[in-house]
């Protein structure tokens, strides 16, 4: 049942883009008699002007994301939490993936790869860091860009509560599997 | 509040480098980095080029007035200070749906026309709105019904079981993101005029 639903999202997944890249132009040139290539050169050649906006705001946050990551800064912390997370049940083969998935991408990608090598696709482990991955998002990332993009230097309560959501997120996945999986 | 969290990082590395002796690696991050951030931003012509030509025949032909119509009683409570057909909620609505579909190479133009499209409403240029923080907020919670294709290739047969946990941890983390910035905005040391 859960297989053929997820097959079927997947399966449809790729034919979204094609259908909207024809759909709304197919909907502007019939029902509005739109001049479609006009407007599209229009409004694409924004594209430049947001893309290089971005670069100072991504060239601040990526620096410090990478010089913490390289410095075993997360593992020192990792030290210090030991204890709290056996507390809580929170197993501390998930921690390093829970920390890294708010700074970044492509790192938190290579933890979730090195959990399904270590402790196999089927461990509890994996599906615990499967689901973090799946259930968050690049927080430093994402307030980069979207907040560099119009040139936002004040981001106000934007990353106190995107990083409570992460560390709920965190929480839930392994609670969650613990719960219907483990 | 990001001057201290982005210093604080900066100086936790370099100490925790010296401690460790991987201080090499951390400067050898820094500029790798500024390079990275470069190309990743210079990656993003092209595609936003692209999406940002579709929005705009979207929005010539009065698609995105209709989404933004049809969603209004979801999004009058989220974004109270945008007008229900304004432009940006239209933005918005289609960069969660690209969101939710796992789309992400469309959902970041999306989300960044949406911006632009807030930003326009804005007062206070250099400093984020209520409604900014919102958007930015659910984006980072991820509200996500399709497993990641890289995830899926990972799992292999594993990824059919995440599917639930995954669509129930997103729901906890965006309920609370929600629910934060709906609180923290009262707050005074976050309020337009102190805010950092």
């Amino acid at each position: 049942m859960i297989e053929s639903i997820v097959g079927g999202l997947n399966a449809g997944a790729k034919y979204i883009i094609p259908l909207l890249l024809v759909g709304i132009p197919m909907y502007a040139i019939t029902v509005k008699k739109i001049k479609v290539y006009e407007v599209f050169v229009e409004g694409a050649k924004d594209g430049f002007t947001i893309a290089v906006r971005i670069i100072p705001y991504l060239v601040a946050i990526l620096v410090a994301v990478g010089m913490f990551r390289a410095s075993g800064a997360l593992e020192l912390l990792l030290n210090f939490l030991a204890p709290v997370l056996n507390f809580i049940g929170f197993p501390p083969e998930n921690l390093p993936l829970a920390l890294m998935r708010p700074l970044s991408g492509s790192g938190s990608l290579g933890l979730l790869t090195d959990l399904v090598n270590e402790h196999g696709a089927d461990s509890l482990y994996a599906k615990i860091g499967a689901t973090m991955f799946g259930s968050s998002e690049t927080t430093f990332y994402v307030l980069a860009v979207y907040f560099g993009s119009v040139g936002i230097t004040r981001s106000r309560h934007a990353l106190v509560a995107g990083l409570t959501a992460d560390a709920v997120g965190a929480l839930s996945a392994v609670y969650i599997c613990k719960l219907l999986i483990g | 509040m990001l001057n201290y969290i982005w210093f604080g990082m900066m100086a936790i590395s370099v100490v925790a480098g010296i401690f460790t002796g991987r201080i090499d690696a951390v400067t050898e991050a820094a500029i790798n980095m500024s390079k990275v951030a470069v190309e990743i931003s210079i990656g993003l012509i092209g595609i936003m080029a692209l999406w940002l030509g579709i929005m705009k025949i979207a929005e010539a032909s009065g698609l995105i007035r209709i989404i933004a119509r049809g969603l209004k009683p979801i999004t009058i409570r989220l974004f109270p200070d945008v007008p229900a057909d304004h432009p940006a909620i239209g933005s918005i609505v289609l960069n969660m749906s690209a969101n939710m579909l796992g789309l992400g190479n469309a959902a970041t133009p999306l989300g960044l026309k949406a911006m632009e499209e807030l930003q326009e409403l804005n007062p206070k240029k250099d400093t984020a709105t209520n409604a900014m923080v919102m958007f930015l907020a659910i984006n980072t919670s991820s509200v996500q019904l399709i497993i990641p294709a890289t995830v899926v290739a990972l799992m292999g047969a594993a990824a059919s079981q995440i599917f639930i946990t995954t669509i129930l941890a997103t729901l906890a983390s965006t309920i609370t993101a929600i629910v934060m910035v709906k609180l923290l905005e009262k707050m005074k040391r976050f309020s337009v005029e102190s805010a950092s």
